[in-house]
């Protein structure tokens, strides 16, 4: 910042640092060159915050949040607010579209370690904000009215019901009245609109501040700033500006043109984004004879009902997104990326996925005695992964392995024995296989074959 | 990219079949909905505004704008279809109270504005051809779309009255005790025959429903009719939009490999 | 970064061109977020012309009609009252209409009418948009011995004659507005629409 810029920007310079914000942020920020496609989905997710940011006020000026009138608003501003449709079904379906891209973006750190130190902070700060997003989403959900809207807010704000001792004060606090009603409509629209989206943005701040101070991670997952020139800059970066803001423009026209599909042509999704059943007005004395919630809450969904016990289930939902936020401490092993970590390690996250996309499957399905069973087995899988990971991310001894493998298969044959009557005997012995069958995989793998083995991590970036 | 353009549409149309399959017992009739068909809209605007609108409102949709949608002239509209005293600009409303139709119906008839969107045009359709006469039934008649429905057959003199078909081929009119789930809507053969033949074939009274359904589609969403279109052209600025901005980032990154 | 030569030209055409076609792209896009906050259709539905009937209107009586919730006037004056308007023809600052935007063509006339009796205004002050009040009483003890009938707005004193033209000397610098209407048939007045043809 020697040379001195005159004109406007020398003026404001002068009084804030907008070259150094630049410099620090875009133009001298040094990336790694080998970003691929998994890398676009960060900025992706700050487009479509934007995009909620500036349809949600334009929504807002048309919405009302009564009762009596949301209903009508909503199809008020479908029909006779100019261009109110699409501002509406950009905002729909930038809800979805923001979970597509969160999800990518969480896997894209899941397969190349970018949670590993030094970047457990940026993966906290990330997890809060999908935390919020879901509160955002949840809440959301409510305005419109129908009979999705009610029935899922009723059905989520008792889970806080079935907690010990304080549940149902907890939950009659929430609503603020004996069921979801007006006055829950009413805070959950401040809520919406103005609590949650600031939080999410100061989180956002937090985690790209996060990001810019230890550097981002790549696909090779090598740390750049160890290889530096002469001159101080990383080998293997480039700046941001304008590498990969030429880059990211393209990725966002590719996603808006995905988006602008949606919106046109699909805007329900088949049901998926806009509920059938939320096109009747929400009526509080009958209940639809499906609820599901929206598809980005199903695969906890689905965890939750894998447990008979209420509160059980709602403890088992809420460890399923609360174990994320330790991945850092979990995994252990020093290999970053998902090209230099063993081939079990690949097995365990492919067979995470899996899981994870199977039980979303199974949240929008009506419960049958096989889907409760398939339910449970996936929520298994989606806990053992962490299990496994924790066990294997270091050296271990066969023994060790051994002994685990036990504890896993013992545990979980002790719970069917508990749970288990006459009527899904059959079921539940044949499907016990898929978690022992995973255990003996990846535990019994790991102890016996070299398929644990890690791959020799290269020094500079590959490509 | 591509592949995930394909698994959207592939969700779409998974999705669309299975999401809505929730309902009655009665077969599920299909029908080809088409909104770009203006004198189907017509049509259905017409039967709607003469035999729905007097008990169901459509209070989000306002008649200027079903004229300017549909290309009906303003004094056509005034002249033939706006019965009730209302103004062009005014949304169709009923004078039927909620009470009122508690009282008469046992409970208030639905606003029809958005019903296409909850219920699917599949529904409405099965449901409109499913009357069947029913001595047990308050009003004579029940459907088996929807059993125990409160509404009346006002389309009766169109479609005429029709029975449930005796299970295995008898000839006779006994009633029999009717099983509903007669079959999920694959089953070909009508569960129903003809009792009182109405004024309409049965070809012509599904051509009328198909014309009043597309209507009820078109106005569970009236700007469907030009999403599309416009849709298009969205389309076609960021493909062009994208040309540039991938030959952009080619020209810049040329420094890099 | 690397040693190859680039080419600057090409870079700079790819680099504006994107440049303005995404700006292009990004000002159209403006255009419905700027549109919804243009009446809607419920608006425009409410500020619709409003048929008023003015059969039981007797010579010096007002009434008051809603349209595009604004309060109009309909006042059918007295032979007086319409031969009083060439009185104050010196006083008022715009005697012949001239301010285009205060009435349709039709009105600029003397009495600011299609049919002399007959005067339609729209009740708002045009200095800051109170609602005058309808004095037609000539010589009232508290306007002065000069008033011949007419308006009076008591927020700010600005007063108008019986065709609602604006005094001299008052807040108020333009005659009160004359809203498009129509006769379809002697008695029934539509407010808010112009007879085909007209301007």
């Amino acid at each position: 910042m020697t040379n001195k810029v005159g004109g406007i920007i020398g003026w404001v310079d002068s009084r804030l640092p907008v070259i150094e914000f630049w410099e620090a942020h875009l133009s001298k920020y040094y990336a790694p060159k080998n970003f691929n496609f998994w890398y676009f989905f960060g900025s992706l997710a700050l487009l479509i915050l934007v995009l909620q940011i500036v349809t949600g006020i334009f929504l807002t000026m048309h919405y009302k949040p009564d009762a009596e009138l949301a209903f009508a608003s909503v199809e008020y501003i479908m029909r006779d607010v100019n261009w109110g449709w699409l501002v509406r079904y950009m905002h729909s379906t930038g809800a979805s579209a923001f979970f597509v891209v969160i999800y990518l973006h969480m896997l894209r750190g899941l397969m190349y370690g970018s949670f590993k130190e030094p970047r457990e902070l940026i993966w906290l700060f990330g997890m809060m904000i999908y935390l919020c997003l879901m509160a955002e989403a949840f809440m959301g959900y409510l305005l419109p009215w129908g009979q999705m809207s009610y029935w899922g807010a009723q059905v989520i704000v008792n889970l806080f019901g079935t907690i010990p001792v304080i549940g149902d004060d907890l939950a009659l606090w929430i609503r603020g009245d004996f069921v979801v009603s007006d006055a829950t409509l009413n805070r959950f629209f401040a809520l919406h609109v103005i609590a949650v989206p600031i939080v999410l943005l100061g989180l956002v701040v937090a985690h790209i501040a996060a990001l810019h101070t230890v550097g981002s991670n790549n696909p090779d997952g090598v740390e750049i700033k160890k290889n530096k020139g002469a001159d101080g800059i990383p080998l293997d970066g480039i700046p941001f500006h304008p590498y990969y803001t030429v880059k990211d423009i393209v990725g966002i026209v590719v996603f808006l043109f995905i988006f602008a599909l949606v919106v046109f042509f699909a805007p329900e999704m088949g049901g998926y984004f806009l509920e059938h059943a939320n096109f009747e007005p929400a009526n509080p004395l009958a209940t639809p004879e499906h609820i599901a919630p929206v598809w980005y809450f199903t695969p906890f969904y689905t965890v939750l009902r894998a447990i008979p016990n209420p509160f059980w289930g709602v403890m088992a939902m809420g460890a399923a997104v609360v174990v994320l936020f330790f991945l850092p401490w979990i995994d252990k092993n020093v290999v970053k990326s998902i090209r230099y970590r063993s081939t079990l390690y690949k097995v365990n996250l492919f067979v995470f996925l899996v899981s994870f996309v199977w039980l979303g499957y199974y949240g929008v399905q009506a419960v049958t005695p096989m889907a409760s069973q398939m339910a449970l087995r996936l929520s298994e899988l989606y806990f053992l992964f962490f299990a496994v990971l924790a066990i294997y991310s270091t050296q271990r001894s066969v023994g060790y392995y051994i002994m685990w493998f036990i504890v896993f298969v013992g545990l979980i044959t002790i719970y069917d024995v508990y749970r288990n009557n006459p009527e899904i005997a059959e079921l539940t012995w044949k499907t016990w296989i898929i978690p022992v069958a995973y255990l003996f995989v990846t535990l019994i793998g790991a102890a016996f074959t070299n398929l644990d083995q890690d791959k020799p991590v290269p020094v500079r970036v590959t490509s | 990219m591509k592949n995930i353009v394909k698994l959207i549409c592939v969700a779409a149309l998974v999705s669309s079949s299975s999401s809505w399959a929730a309902g009655g017992g009665g077969p599920l009739f299909t029908m080809h909905v088409d909104v770009h068909h203006q004198k189907s809209l017509q049509r259905g605007a017409k039967t709607f505004v003469n035999y729905c609108l007097s008990c169901h409102s459509a209070s989000f949709s306002r008649y200027n704008r079903v004229a300017a949608d549909l290309g009906i002239s303003e004094q056509n509209m005034r002249e033939n279809m706006i019965f009730t005293g209302r103004k062009f600009g005014d949304t169709m409303t009923v004078a039927l109270t909620v009470d009122q139709g508690k009282e008469w119906f046992g409970a208030p008839p639905p606003d029809l504005s958005v019903k296409a969107r909850a219920r699917g045009a599949n529904w409405i359709y099965s449901y409109l051809k499913s009357f069947y006469v029913d001595e047990s039934a308050i009003r004579g008649v029940n459907n088996l779309q929807f059993p125990g429905t409160s509404m009346p057959h006002v389309l009766w003199e169109y479609q005429g009255l029709q029975k449930l078909a005796a299970k295995d081929d008898h000839h006779g009119d006994m009633e029999k005790e009717d099983s509903h789930g007669g079959g999920h809507g694959d089953s070909h053969a009508s569960p129903f025959e003809i009792a009182v033949p109405g004024t309409l074939t049965p070809k012509e009274y599904d051509a009328m429903l198909v014309d009043l359904v597309n209507f009820l589609v078109y106005l569970g969403e009236p700007a469907q009719l030009k999403r599309q279109g416009i849709g298009v052209g969205v389309l076609f600025f960021l493909a062009a939009l994208g040309v540039l901005a991938y030959f952009m980032k080619r020209d810049y990154w040329k420094d890099i490999h | 970064m690397s040693e190859h030569v680039v080419d600057t030209g090409r870079r700079k055409m790819l680099t504006v061109s994107a440049s303005v076609v995404g700006a292009v792209g990004a000002a159209v896009a403006l255009v419905p977020f700027v549109s919804t906050m243009s009446p809607s259709a419920r608006a425009l539905a409410s500020g619709a012309p409003v048929e008023v009937d003015i059969s039981k209107l007797e010579p010096g009586q007002k009434i008051q009609v809603e349209w595009r919730r604004k309060p109009v006037w309909i006042v059918r004056r007295s032979d007086e009252m319409v031969s009083l308007l060439s009185s104050t023809e010196e006083r008022v600052r715009d005697p012949n209409s001239d301010e285009l935007s205060q009435q349709p063509e039709f009105a600029r006339n003397q009495a600011r009418s299609l049919k002399p009796e007959v005067v339609v205004l729209v009740g708002i002050c045009t200095h800051l948009g109170c609602s005058p009040t309808f004095r037609p009483e000539l010589a009232p003890a508290d306007l002065g011995p000069d008033w011949v009938g007419g308006f009076y707005c008591p927020c700010h004193g600005s007063s108008f004659d019986m065709a609602g033209r604006v005094y001299k000397n008052v807040p108020a610098n333009k005659n009160l507005e004359v809203p498009p209407y129509k006769y379809i048939s002697d008695n029934l007045i539509v407010v808010g629409e112009l007879e085909e043809g007209a301007a």
